[in-house]
């Protein structure tokens, strides 16, 4: 079994790459439960299932790449929310250039504050969703991350938070690691919107854990920065109780590598999640997402929509399954994945799955991967409109059917404009 | 204004010729119909001419003013001052159809070297026209064709027209499946536009619509090629006794 031992030496190099690190009782058990789980399980590797299309050696070698660190050209994102701002540099939180974290309805504090406690709410969530997302799937990055993570937040919502937060991360060393954690706890019928934007670090290892309570919903939306040569995995771990809503959006332009999982798990009946995804690649550009949506209650509804656009060599990954328990009767789920490559030379590889053990469910799927559709393209032509702009616009248009999925119309005009300023920058 | 000889046209990917010698002059602010049986050539020699992939041109040519269309790109054609209505006009989900238009109509000012329209300026000709066309708000609001009803498309394609004010207007069968009210809409669209520098021509199966847009020359394309033109009455024949009679008489 050379793979399975090739899995367990990667894993125990991770480990020794990593300071030790302990906290409050129950912090202590938390980051040794996920030392143990990432012993047994191995550190990702090529001949893994759901690694087969990406390859995790840039995610495993001791010390990251190096990555240019970008100067933006445009402003930030979600500039026009009312909001917090909690920046990050090098995935360190830096206060000096945050705002006050303080937000009625939310109480919010760094998550070692929060671990060095002995008793805290943060306990029943930090690296308890996560574990009970590595089966049936493993995931060794996110054990990692709970076993070793420094920096992140705890975050407590009671009501409607007053603002929105935002975290952002910005870049200073070429060649930083950056591990987050965040842990975001809805009580009932709670209220919260998050986001986060930049590239956090030459290579960064983010975790986000979300507990979403009955009646309570989560809005996340997501820009992952446009520096080249940056590495990124993410993971997202969400429960569901009665009657919440979970949405979160993800844009993605440039990046090397990028791995964005999401976990989500319904526990109480008549919930809705959304997860979805627009990108953009150049070239040298692999972007990846793995999703597991496990339905165990009844009458919810899960939207999977991830669009890529894809050109010069550029690699698209969508992994996607939707598993419905035998009792999660009256479940909706719905997957999209396409891709739109804009030459030859581009790649899309798509995974969908379904796994369905109630009889009374509707779910579908479709994974599809074309080109610009020529008659379209004729239409457009034909009434003036020059080629490349014609090809723009709808590559903004296939793209549009992702960006739709966010609720804020703001928000979503922001980033189509995001999108259009990525494309003119290609033209001519 | 427009001038075909001879032309000539195959498909691109198989052996087999569509056009074979068409001729065909209009002059300044004249109106042209072209009847002619189903799979003659009609919508061929409309997207040859307005520059479509997957044909291929082996002789003859066409010019707008003296000026070569085939070497031209789709987009450049337009700028010259080319409009085809299509036949079937396409959907385009994601792009608005009031984006689309905006687009469009400054793209073509900007390559003939005149200033953008504003959006205010752009927002009320587009109102005015559409209005005269019963398009209403919401249907400029949507993505390019999608969900419209026929008679909604083409009525759309003449809307394009006006806003784009072209030269040469081509209609390829922009009749076909409408009523007789969307119908006179859409006549009086074209009538509108009519004027000394805009011609026109017109394919169509019906004389109703000649009824509207009274054409100046009629011409009856069979095979790939115009075998007959003659003035209006012309159409009156092919209404009462179909093609049968006139193919027979020139075979
Ligand atoms: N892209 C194409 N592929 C195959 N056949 C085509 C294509 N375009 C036109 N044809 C054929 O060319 C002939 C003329 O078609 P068309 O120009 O649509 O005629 P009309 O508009 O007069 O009805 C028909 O036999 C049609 O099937
Ligand atoms: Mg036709």
């Amino acid at each position: 079994m050379a793979i399975l031992q090739a899995k367990m030496d990667a894993a125990e190099a991770m480990i020794a790459a990593v300071t030790p690190q302990s906290g409050g009782a129950w912090a202590g058990e938390a980051r040794k439960r996920a030392l143990d789980s990432l012993r047994k399980m191995g550190a990702p590797h090529r001949r893994d299932e759901y690694w087969r299309y990406t390859n995790p050696a840039d995610f495993l070698n001791a010390d990251a790449p190096q990555a240019p660190v970008m100067e933006l050209d445009e402003g930030m994102p979600f500039a026009m929310l009312d909001r917090v701002r909690l920046v990050f540099v090098d995935g360190v939180f830096d206060p000096a250039q945050s705002d006050e974290p303080a937000v009625d309805g939310v109480e919010i504090e760094p998550i070692t504050t929060a671990m060095a406690k002995d008793i805290h709410w943060v306990s029943s969530i930090y690296g308890v969703l996560e574990s009970s997302g590595q089966s049936p799937v493993s995931r060794p990055l996110a054990a990692l991350n709970t076993a070793q993570a420094q920096q992140g937040f705890a975050i407590r919502v009671t009501g409607k938070a007053a603002k929105a937060i935002s975290m952002v991360y910005l870049r200073s060393s070429e060649t930083a690691d950056a591990m987050v954690h965040h842990v975001v706890k809805l009580e009932p019928g709670a209220d919260l919107t998050l986001t986060e934007n930049g590239p956090a670090a030459a290579r960064a290892n983010m975790v986000l854990e979300v507990e979403v309570a009955d009646n309570a919903s989560f809005h996340h939306i997501r820009t992952q920065g446009r520096d080249h040569l940056r590495r990124s995995a993410t993971h997202m771990f969400t429960r569901l109780g009665k009657e919440s809503s979970f949405k979160s959006f993800t844009l993605t332009m440039n990046g090397i590598l990028t791995r964005n999982e999401a976990v989500i798990e319904f526990t109480g009946d008549d919930a809705h999640a959304t997860v979805a995804g627009a990108c953009a690649g150049d070239g040298n550009f692999l972007h990846d997402d793995t999703v597991f949506v496990t339905h165990d209650a009844q009458n919810c509804e899960s939207r999977q929509v991830f669009k890529k656009v894809l050109r010069n060599g550029a690699t698209g990954v969508f992994q996607g399954k939707i598993l419905v328990k035998p009792d999660a009767q009256k479940t909706d789920g719905y997957q999209l994945s396409q891709a739109l490559l804009l030459d030859d030379n581009s790649n899309f590889l798509a995974k969908p799955e379904l796994e369905i053990y109630a009889d009374d469910v509707a779910c579908s799927h479709g994974s599809t991967c074309g080109e610009i559709d020529a008659d379209a393209m004729f239409y457009l032509t034909s009434r003036g409109v020059p080629h490349a702009q014609a090809q723009d616009m709808l590559t903004l248009a296939f793209l549009n059917q992702a960006i739709e999925e966010v609720e804020s119309d703001d928000i979503a005009e922001d980033i189509r404009a995001r999108l259009a300023a990525w494309m003119a920058r290609r033209a001519g | 204004m427009l001038s075909i000889k001879n032309l000539q046209v195959s498909l691109q990917d198989e052996d087999k010729q569509i056009l074979k010698g068409l001729d065909l002059e209009i002059g300044a602010g004249e109106v042209h119909a072209i009847m002619g049986p189903n799979g003659s050539g009609k919508s061929t020699m409309s997207y040859v001419l307005s520059g479509k992939d997957g044909y291929k041109v082996t002789g003859g040519t066409a010019t707008l003013d003296g000026v070569d269309l085939l070497d031209m790109e789709p987009e450049e054609r337009a700028a010259a001052g080319l409009f085809l209505a299509f036949q079937y006009p396409v959907e385009i989900p994601g792009v608005g159809n009031m984006t689309f238009l905006r687009t469009a109509v400054n793209a073509q000012r900007k390559a003939r070297g005149e200033e953008e329209l504003s959006a205010g300026d752009f927002l009320k000709l587009v109102r005015s026209k559409a209005k005269s066309l019963k398009i209403d708000a919401d249907m400029l609001k949507r993505p390019v064709n999608v969900g419209f009803s026929g008679g909604e498309k083409k009525r759309n394609e003449i809307l394009q027209m006006a806003m784009l004010e072209p030269k040469m207007c081509i209609l390829d069968e922009t009749d076909s499946g409408l009523d007789v009210d969307a119908m006179k809409l859409v006549a009086e669209g074209v009538n509108a536009l009519r004027s000394e520098g805009r011609s026109f021509l017109v394919i169509t199966h019906y004389q109703r619509l000649l009824d509207h847009i009274k054409p100046d020359v009629v011409h009856i394309m069979a095979n790939g090629r115009i075998i007959k033109s003659g003035g209006p009455e012309l159409a009156l024949e092919v209404e009462n006794n179909g093609y049968a009679d006139i193919l027979a008489e020139v075979a």
